[in-house]
């Protein structure tokens, strides 16, 4: 039996929205109250931000996939360590960012270069809490952009596993995520130099993966490599990751906070671009899963399963400059490449001795320089050009080697870098923290 | 009384203790080992680099048992172990000086 009543809400919605047609959205805003009650801006703005909402969570999550892909690809003795260096770089990296850092990155009108601000906060409600402001309200742009933040010092955290020194590791994630993360963060999103310059990086395959990428280059060159990873007859003795099933959770929960990480990238929840984001961003996951699959089984002979893992990574990494503006035909192929390239880069990058436990310089490094180049190639929007993208991602990765460079030889010189070679061969877990990861016998159970 | 130890391929496990308990062997250990022997290790890749595997993973059972029932169980482990490829282990037995049963007290061939 047909309710008559049942459409009732949905004509008072039609109502409200036929009644609220002739306000423009850009209509000009004087209070709070009186914004709330225009039927079609408001509830517009509530879904925007809702949604910018439900992203930064989504980005949140990311945080325990790259905590439990590390653990997963390291050695069990080296299990508290890791987690430990992942709990500090979230808090630390959200402390600083309400701090400095979002400031910093978002410093209004300035040089284009660099400046330095104070915390967050604000006076006006009015400008700070309506269109006005943007698509949301400036809490949801703060805690969005400081969900991201802590990511670039998490990508090195993997790359200097298992023999960093805590106290040199955590000053250096440290400086990384309340200066130079939001310092050359500015540059592009900020409005700064490379902005001006028509550079494209949608969700930060620059930004946050090459900057990530390549400040990990710099302190595993600082560093040196894992005792017996390298014998001294010239081969190379693999050190096996204790837990593939934590670090396929790891990937996952990965791909699941990209939703949100190029998802809320959009900064709306316009229904046209949010939709294509999660199908390029999806495909080119699934593509560079299946080129790095392939990849691996004709190139090394094997269907390497860490190496699958990287290749959805690498997809993602890869899409993420582009994923708003490029076909979903070529979000496969950056994606494709991008989980091709992955493999050769972590063998390469192996083979010259430069060891990296997790591969995070060839999948954030390699890649995301890649998918910063690939808008140059791919993009629908002609006024992206290869030659700034390269510009853009060079400076990313130049001034990211640089600066951490120069403060791994200070930490070097100073704290110093590495553990002791008997607390290395002892674990960290238990030389740094005192505590094992398993503290008691396993219990085998069929 | 005899202890014998078998060090074995893991896969064996199943059938060798159906094996013992065919011939009314009542208990027996088992731990997780690693080692080498003639079948020494393999080479794995890991990442594009190969590596050896010198300690293989193999299952190590230890049953105690009374001298009457020495050869039987031996043979009953060997038949059940056995695939005749390098890697099939290795059986080793010694004397058992004395054995208590802790919850009884019971001494010798009893406690078993």
């Amino acid at each position: 039996m047909m309710d008559r009543f049942r459409f009732a809400p949905i004509l008072a919605l039609s109502a409200l929205i036929m009644g609220g047609a002739t306000q423009a959205l850009g209509e000009d805003v004087t209070s709070l109250e009186g914004f709330q009650s225009m039927p079609l801006v408001y509830p517009k703005f509530m879904i925007d931000n809702l949604w910018i909402l439900i992203s930064a969570a989504l980005v949140f999550i990311m945080h325990l996939g790259f905590a439990t892909l590390e653990t997963g690809l390291t050695r069990q003795k080296n299990t508290v360590n890791i987690l430990f260096k992942n709990v500090f770089i979230v808090n630390v990296g959200i402390i600083t960012y309400a701090l400095t850092g979002f400031n910093t990155m978002y410093p209004g009108d300035f040089n284009g270069f660099i400046a330095i601000m104070g915390p967050i906060g604000f006076d006006d409600k009015v400008a700070n809490l309506t269109v006005n402001y943007a698509n949301y309200t400036y809490w949801a742009d703060f805690i969005f952009q400081a969900m991201f933040a802590a990511t670039a010092a998490t990508i090195v955290s993997g790359a200097v596993a298992e023999r960093i020194k805590l106290t040199s590791f955590m000053l250096y994630a440290t400086i990384l995520v309340a200066f130079l993360y939001p310092i050359a963060g500015s540059w592009k999103w900020g409005g700064g130099w490379l902005d001006a310059m028509g550079f494209y990086d949608f969700a930060g395959s620059s930004v946050v993966h090459a900057f990530g990428g390549f400040s990990a280059l710099a302190m595993v060159l600082v560093l040196g490599n894992r005792r017996g990873k390298y014998l001294p007859d010239g081969q190379i003795r693999p050190i096996l990751g204790h837990s593939m099933p934590l670090a396929t959770i790891g990937v996952f929960m990965l791909w699941l906070g990209w939703f949100g990480f190029n998802g809320g990238s959009v900064l709306s929840a316009d229904p046209g671009l949010v939709s294509l984001v999660f199908v390029t961003t999806s495909l080119a996951a699934a593509a560079g899963a299946l080129a790095s699959i392939f990849t691996s089984m004709i190139y090394l002979k094997k269907p390497d399963f860490s190496m699958a893992l990287n290749g959805i990574l690498a997809g993602l990494v890869g899409i993420t400059a582009g994923a708003d503006t490029v076909s979903w035909v070529s979000a496969i192929m950056i994606g494709a490449i991008a989980g091709t390239l992955v493999v050769f880069a972590i063998v390469i990058i192996d083979r010259i001795r430069i060891d990296d436990p997790v591969g995070a310089i060839s999948v954030h490094g390699l890649c995301g320089m890649w998918g910063t180049i690939a808008v140059g190639i791919f993009s629908t929007n002609p006024e992206h050009s290869v030659g700034i993208q390269i510009l853009g991602t060079l400076s990313y990765a130049i001034f990211a080697f640089v600066a951490s460079l120069i403060l791994a030889l200070v930490l070097k010189a100073t704290l110093g870098m590495r553990v002791t070679a008997e607390e290395e061969d002892e674990g960290l877990d238990l030389a740094e923290h005192g505590q094992p990861a398993y503290a008691d016998f396993q219990h085998i159970t069929n | 009384m005899y202890k014998i130890e078998a060090y074995l391929r893991p896969a064996a496990l199943e059938k060798v203790q159906q094996a013992l308990a065919g011939i009314g062997i009542a208990g027996m250990s088992v731990l997780e080992v690693r080692g080498f022997g003639r079948q020494r290790g393999h080479r794995e890749v890991y990442r594009g680099a190969e590596y050896t595997v010198d300690f293989v993973p193999k299952i190590k059972i230890e049953v105690a048992v009374k001298a009457s029932d020495k050869q039987a169980a031996i043979d009953a482990i060997v038949g059940a172990a056995k695939t005749g490829q390098t890697g099939d282990g290795k059986v080793l037995v010694s004397a058992i000086e004395e054995a208590v049963r802790v919850r009884t007290g019971e001494t010798g061939d009893s406690a078993l």
